[in-house]
């Protein structure tokens, strides 16, 4: 394939975590606004966790 | 002297396994061969489109960063196991090996990133089948 999108790895696992967020939340949870909750959630905590990781591989290499 | 003895040992309630209703069985081929479709066949409208573009979408932006597509039987195991994952992704993924798309080897980073969003668009369809599943057997509302 002659397309090539480059993506940065924080800007990948931003838009892994957005879509995959989104299908958690519709298919975890019951009613609509536990839906957006949920996804939230998840959303955060993927962040939250791939920024955490981040930071700890870089001081773990040093 | 009779028995007046009436007390009887109940067996326990049997969980009872839900019917394959026509709709909960087009909910699971709709579901996997288009991502989003098990939910829209039963007017989830919003639900079903929420779906389809986040898989879709995580599909297409595999392919664009030249993610692999697994084939089967390659020999290796953990192809087999990606495989497995694509192979979740239904409509995306035969249409994909039809058009040879993503018959690429991982060469740079952004190419396994790809890789992984192909593989995972498949494990997440698989979530939303089943979820479509559920709703067309009543278990979700």
């Amino acid at each position: 394939m002659i397309l090539a999108l480059q993506l940065s790895h924080f800007s990948a696992a931003v838009t892994f975590s957005l879509f995959s967020s989104i299908v958690f939340g519709i298919c975890f949870r019951g009613n609509p606004r536990d839906m957006v909750r949920y996804g939230a959630y998840c959303f955060s905590v993927f962040v939250v966790g791939m920024l955490v990781a981040g930071w700890a591989m870089r001081f773990l290499h040093r | 002297m009779a028995n007046t003895d009436t007390t009887t040992t109940e067996t326990p309630a049997r969980p009872t396994t839900p019917p394959l209703t026509v709709m909960a069985a087009l909910a699971i081929a709709f579901g996997w061969l288009i991502p989003g479709a098990g939910h829209l066949a039963q007017k989830k409208w919003i639900r079903g489109l929420l779906l389809m573009v986040s898989v879709c979408s995580m599909f297409a932006l595999g392919l664009a960063m030249n993610g692999k597509v697994y084939k089967p039987n390659t020999g290796d195991l953990l192809d087999m196991l990606g495989f497995v994952g694509d192979v979740g992704a239904g409509g995306l993924y035969i249409l994909s090996r039809l058009m040879e798309w993503g018959d690429v080897a991982i060469a740079a980073a952004t190419s396994d990133y790809g890789t992984k969003f192909i593989v995972v668009a498949g494990l997440l369809n698989v979530i939303s089948v089943v979820d479509a599943y559920h709703i067309a057997i009543g278990k979700k509302p």
